[in-house]
């Protein structure tokens, strides 16, 4: 296992009245994608922007490179926040360059351009720009110094499914480049596509982690059998399987797929459109943190 | 150095890309300048200036039925200089100082000092030993000209700087900003830099366009004033900072702006002299850099103040740019 770029110990951050972290301990291995989930208000805001230093922890530590935070990580450290805003009337090439004078050891623009293909928007203002290419104007500015450590924080929030999936492919080229990355996500299906390990965090605490895989075998042993409501017919209730309503569908939770396959067989349950459906990061979060994903 | 620099040209360049902020910067002293030259261009003065050296008592004695007389101000000097320089430039019709034998001075070629002669003349009391002084009449243009322009300054460097630094902490840029190796220091003082270089190039187009068609006294040097004009703005310019240093509402920097522009939009002398006001009221102005710098422009364009005659006013304006900048760094908040 490679050595951690970042260490958080027992972070606590306290707000009057409540304790939005609450005892974090974290340790990110370098080169690799890692993902923190969690519901609104879980304290994964707060968290990562301890970890960006951009808040103080009430107490605890958070160490980068063996070294607290201070000069060097702001050197080496590469952010694209959800929300943030530009200097106006800076077209995208002022932008990256205004941004490209303000660390000591940067990345080339001409092959920060190419790796975020913003060749076609060079010369445009960034107010006049789309969602998806304001992004990858952010990602770039993040990349700008080159950075070990790299934090996006809802990084495709409000983009279209296809704008959002370029981005992936973006953020897979970076993660190629052997560079760290803490990403929050609302969408389950990207931190599955980009994570290789993730952190479910609720009411300031983290609840479960580990890789995407090895999450869903831990809390899932069983499928999900979906059938139509229309082919179940009147003795599936009779069956004593854990059986369960999701819209126009039946699911049908078990362990033991043959056997059940059988039983439905047996009792003349049409399986024509019968479905099997793996668990996924989303069943996981509801089964972790008893709530459901909200963007 | 790199960084200082590339903020200062990032905001030189967000201001003068912002065409229509660029052309009313531009068009409102312009504006100013030209319609109260004109609306005061008459000599429609209703009340006489006197200026009283030596109290108004020994005053009262020496005249007993002058100070009586309706439409005449009488305004107390310490300084019989300074207030001899007021005749010379009629500013104030007549001085009087009875301070030892009764004296008065009129401006040889005043017609309000001809009619005060002639009351004097008329008074009761002591005989008033004539003296009198030549001088250039200072028009109301010449005179409320530095305080449009210091009042335009004022304006554009307190809400200039201040909604400028509270719209990026709202909007997220100072917090991105953060995120990067760039100090508060660094940021602030190419706000300044910028807001400052700005404001003197477009006070330098107001004023010279506007002496195209109204030709301005200058008696004094052109360096003296732009060093002083440049330190005022300074001073100016770091309320800004310390307003903006805290606060994300714009609802409450606009508050804070007005509190501060207010007072010194009435009382730094910028649209009618303090003259005769209640003491208390001329030491309050003191405390606005708007009074020092309208006053030490005032000296040098129409009396030809030197530096040195202005250093009271230049220290003011130093002192207080680098009190305002160093508290506004200190409690400067990113987010």
């Amino acid at each position: 296992m490679t050595s951690p770029i970042i260490i958080a110990t027992d972070l606590v951050k306290q707000y009057p009245g409540v304790r939005a972290v609450d005892g974090i301990d974290l340790s990110i291995p370098k080169g690799i994608c890692f993902g923190l989930l969690g519901p609104n208000g879980a304290g994964k805001t707060t968290t990562i922007e301890i970890l960006e230093g951009i808040h103080l922890p009430t107490s605890g530590s958070v160490l980068y490179k063996g070294e607290p935070l201070g000069t060097r990580y702001r050197e080496e450290v590469g952010i694209q926040f959800q929300h943030t805003a530009l200097q106006e009337f800076l077209t995208v090439r002022e932008t990256l360059e205004l941004f490209e004078q303000l660390y000591q050891q940067t990345m080339p623009i001409p092959e920060l351009i190419e790796l975020c293909s913003l060749a076609d928007i060079l010369e445009r203002d960034t107010r006049k720009i789309s969602g998806g290419q304001r992004q990858r104007l952010l990602l770039a500015l993040a990349l700008i110094n080159d950075p070990d450590l790299i934090f996006l924080d809802e990084p495709t929030t409000g983009l279209d499914p296809q704008a959002r999936r370029n981005f992936w492919e973006l953020v897979k080229l970076v993660k190629s480049r052997a560079k760290t990355i803490v990403l929050t996500t609302h969408y389950m299906e990207e931190a599955y596509a980009l994570c290789d390990e993730i952190a479910i965090m609720d009411k300031g605490r983290i609840v479960s982690r580990g890789t995407p895989a090895q999450l869903l075998s831990e809390h899932f042993g069983d499928v999900v059998l979906q059938i139509p409501n229309a082919d179940s017919g009147d003795r599936l209730g009779e069956l004593g399987l854990n059986a369960v309503q999701a819209g126009d569908m039946l699911e049908i939770r078990t362990n033991r797929l043959h056997h059940t396959l059988q039983q439905l067989m047996e009792n003349g349950i049409n399986l024509d459109r019968l479905r099997i459906r793996a668990w996924t990061l989303e069943d996981l979060f509801i089964n972790v943190t008893g709530k459901k994903l909200s963007t | 150095m790199k960084k200082f620099l590339a903020v200062l040209h990032a905001r030189n360049m967000e201001f003068l890309r912002d065409r229509s902020a660029l052309a009313w910067n531009l068009a409102m002293p312009f504006m100013l300048v030209i319609g109260l030259a004109f609306t005061f261009s008459g000599s429609n003065k209703e009340i006489y200036k006197i200026g009283v050296v030596g109290g108004n008592e020994k005053l009262h004695s020496a005249a007993p039925t002058l100070q009586s007389t309706k439409y005449i101000q009488f305004i107390p000097y310490d300084d019989l200089d300074a207030a001899i320089g007021k005749v010379k430039h009629h500013q104030m019709d007549m001085l009087i100082d009875v301070s030892s034998a009764p004296k008065y001075w009129i401006n040889s070629s005043s017609p309000n000092g001809y009619l005060l002669e002639r009351i004097i003349w008329g008074a009761e009391g002591k005989r008033f030993e004539r003296q009198t002084v030549e001088g250039a009449e200072i028009r109301y243009v010449d005179w409320f000209l530095p305080g449009i322009l210091g009042m335009n300054m004022m304006f554009a460097c307190l809400f200039g700087v201040g909604f400028v630094i509270v719209r990026y902490r709202k909007n997220g840029f100072l917090k991105r900003l953060k995120a990067t190796p760039l100090g508060a220091f660094q940021f602030l003082f190419a706000q300044l830099v910028s807001r400052l270089l700005l404001i003197m190039v477009i006070t330098a187009i107001v004023y010279a366009g506007c002496n195209l068609f109204i030709g301005f006294n200058m008696q004094g040097s052109y360096w003296t004033l732009l060093f002083v004009t440049a330190l005022g703005a300074m001073s100016m310019i770091s309320i800004g900072l310390l307003i903006a240093a805290h606060t994300a509402s714009e609802e409450l920097a606009g508050g804070m702006l007005n509190i501060v522009t207010w007072p010194m939009m009435l009382l730094s002398g910028a649209w009618f002299s303090l003259e005769g006001a209640q003491v208390w009221v001329q030491k309050v102005a003191l405390v606005f850099p708007l009074t020092h710098l309208i006053s030490a422009t005032r000296a040098i364009m129409n009396e030809g103040a030197t530096l040195s005659q202005v250093m009271p006013h230049v220290w003011v304006l130093a002192l207080t740019s680098a009190i305002f900048i160093a508290i506004g760094a200190y409690v400067f908040k990113w987010e």
